[in-house]
């Protein structure tokens, strides 16, 4: 049984149907891409399966448990971390009280904490010269690490990342994605949601392509990368075209 | 000098009071409406304790005690119980279903009150605190006096150092900001919510059982103005902000006791709303105004 199994998913707004039936699963170690358009039903994916919405049908099961009807914060307890879109750091907080929150499970283990905390400052090390600023006043990348490192204090299982690399210099977007490298060989599965197809096909082991709130596609990330209409679709009208013609080459 | 030391009294009960308020509505943006009337039961309970415990010969402070803490208690159990039947089922609705609600509560409150108590005025016994006082600058300060603003402090103290280095609110500042992230982090934000209200609620009948006490007269629609005066403390400090709200109720108290004074105290009233008015014209944010946060 896979890490974390999602079946048949369906969600609603109102009266639209936001997520058609959408399966995938993520395993070990993985890092798994979910790529497709505006709209697609990839943070909706997400949103359900860490219990901000709620699934009319279909199920979520993360080690083997059953969360589909579980609440959000029940489901950090089983080990699943969600970095939400757009970061949503407590702008009001201080960089150290927003990594306390994140161990919010752990707040009768004081000591945890502080181990947490410089595990997660040695992921990223600019935090930790930040650490008594408000998080309001940090740069875009840097609250994208607070963002990450939060998700990281409770030493979750699988993390699934909402558009990490959005409104980011392409340095810092580089910085990111060797980051969330880092954070699988740390025995971390991802989830990673990206409008930035190549370079999270690049990252990922696998990817599931959505439309209209349907998995329309899925292969290794190698072969995604090739498809034609994947490269037509999420690769082709980017300005960079070193990516594909190094798949080019390796195919 | 006398309106100065009379003015803090009541602003240390106004601002108790507006911190309920403030909490409240920095958590999920709603004016508690029968906020006020939670004062008036929290005066009510503590006039009962008092009541039944009047023929034993028991210790006044003991007694004073023992009426604090009872109506602290029942009164914050009271708000979490509110805040479970009539609040929770519609924080997903719109703001007015929950606006409405609390005004619906608040009505409920009062006539409950009047129901078990009477539509006339309770006395609170007067012999238990001391009437002695001493001069200061002219004006005559009682020992009560002293010992309610000191209570107040403390116990706005205690609040404060809770919400800034304890977990719990820690994650009442980050759910004020975001609920949604507050989840993604772990955080029960109904049961978060829920220790808010138990807050408010017991800060409110502290506030009651000294007025009732100080002003020795209770009736079932006194939480009306005091929510009133308080919320316009809260709006004054600028609502959601904690510091500010013990900071716009000392103020509104010593406007009111000097409007009573150098005026008249047919005009206290007018000129505390005058002051709701205008910061809401002119300064909506209030004096300590909600920070300036950047995203992204």
């Amino acid at each position: 049984m896979a890490l974390l199994e999602v079946r048949g998913l369906h969600t609603f707004y109102g009266n639209i149907e936001a997520l058609k039936g959408v399966s995938l699963e993520v395993e070990e170690g993985e890092i798994v891409a979910l790529l497709g358009a505006n709209g697609a039903g990839k943070t909706t994916t997400l949103r359900t399966i860490s219990g901000l919405e709620r699934a009319r049908s279909g199920s979520v099961t993360l080690r083997g448990k059953d969360i589909t009807r579980a609440r959000a914060h029940e489901i950090v307890l089983l080990g699943l971390s969600h970095v939400p879109e757009g970061r949503r750091v407590f702008a009001n907080l201080t960089v150290e009280e927003n990594l306390n929150l994140g161990a919010y499970l752990f707040r009768r283990q004081p000591k945890r904490i502080e181990e947490r905390r410089e595990a997660v400052y040695g992921i990223f090390p600019r935090l930790h010269e930040r650490r008594s600023q408000l998080a309001g006043t940090l740069s875009g990348g840097e609250q994208q690490m607070l963002a990450i490192g939060r998700a990281m204090m409770v030493e979750p299982k699988v993390l699934a990342l909402d558009e990490p690399s959005m409104g980011l210099a392409p340095i810092l977007v580089r910085q990111i994605f060797s980051i969330i490298e880092e954070i699988r060989q740390r025995g971390t599965a991802i989830l990673l949601v990206e409008q930035n197809a190549r370079q999270a096909l690049r990252l990922a082991d696998r990817g599931y392509v959505l439309e209209t709130g349907q998995v329309v596609l899925q292969d290794t990330a190698q072969v995604l990368a090739e498809d034609p209409r994947v490269r037509a679709a999420y690769l082709g009208g980017e300005p960079e075209v070193k990516a594909p013609q190094e798949a080019d080459t390796q195919s | 000098m006398q309106y100065l030391v009379n003015g803090l009294t009541i602003g240390s009960f106004y601002a108790l009071v507006a911190l309920g308020y403030t909490m409240i509505y920095g958590i999920i943006r709603l004016i508690n409406f029968a906020h006020g009337d939670l004062f008036m039961a929290g005066a009510f309970i503590g006039w009962t304790v008092l009541g039944a415990f009047a023929g034993m010969h028991a210790p006044a402070a003991l007694l004073l005690i023992v009426a604090l803490l009872v109506a602290m208690a029942v009164i914050g159990l009271l708000a979490v119980g509110i805040d479970r039947i009539a609040y929770q089922p519609l924080l997903r609705a719109s703001r007015l279903s929950i606006l409405i609600t609390a005004l619906g509560v608040s009505l409920a409150l009062e006539n409950g009150a009047m129901m078990l108590f009477g539509a006339g005025f309770d006395t609170y016994p007067t012999n238990l605190l001391p009437t002695t006082g001493f001069l200061l600058g002219g004006a005559h300060v009682t020992w009560v006096q002293v010992g309610m603003f000191v209570l107040s402090i403390l116990l706005m103290a205690a609040l404060y150092l809770f919400v800034q280095f304890t977990p719990v609110g820690t994650a009442m500042r980050a759910l004020s900001f975001d609920q949604d992230a507050a989840r993604l982090m772990g955080v029960n934000v109904e049961g978060v919510i829920m220790i808010t209200f138990l807050l408010g609620g017991s800060l409110a009948a502290a506030s009651g059982v000294m007025m009732g006490l100080y002003y020795t007269q209770i009736n079932f629609l006194m939480g009306f103005l005091m929510g009133l005066r308080a919320f316009t403390s809260a709006v004054l400090g600028g609502i959601g902000n904690i510091p500010g709200a013990m900071v716009g109720g000392l103020l509104i108290g010593l406007l009111q006791s000097f409007a009573a004074g150098y005026i008249s105290s047919q005009w206290q009233d007018v000129i505390v709303f005058a002051v709701l008015i205008l910061v809401l014209v002119f300064k909506p944010t209030g004096l300590l105004g909600e920070r300036v946060v950047e995203r992204m």
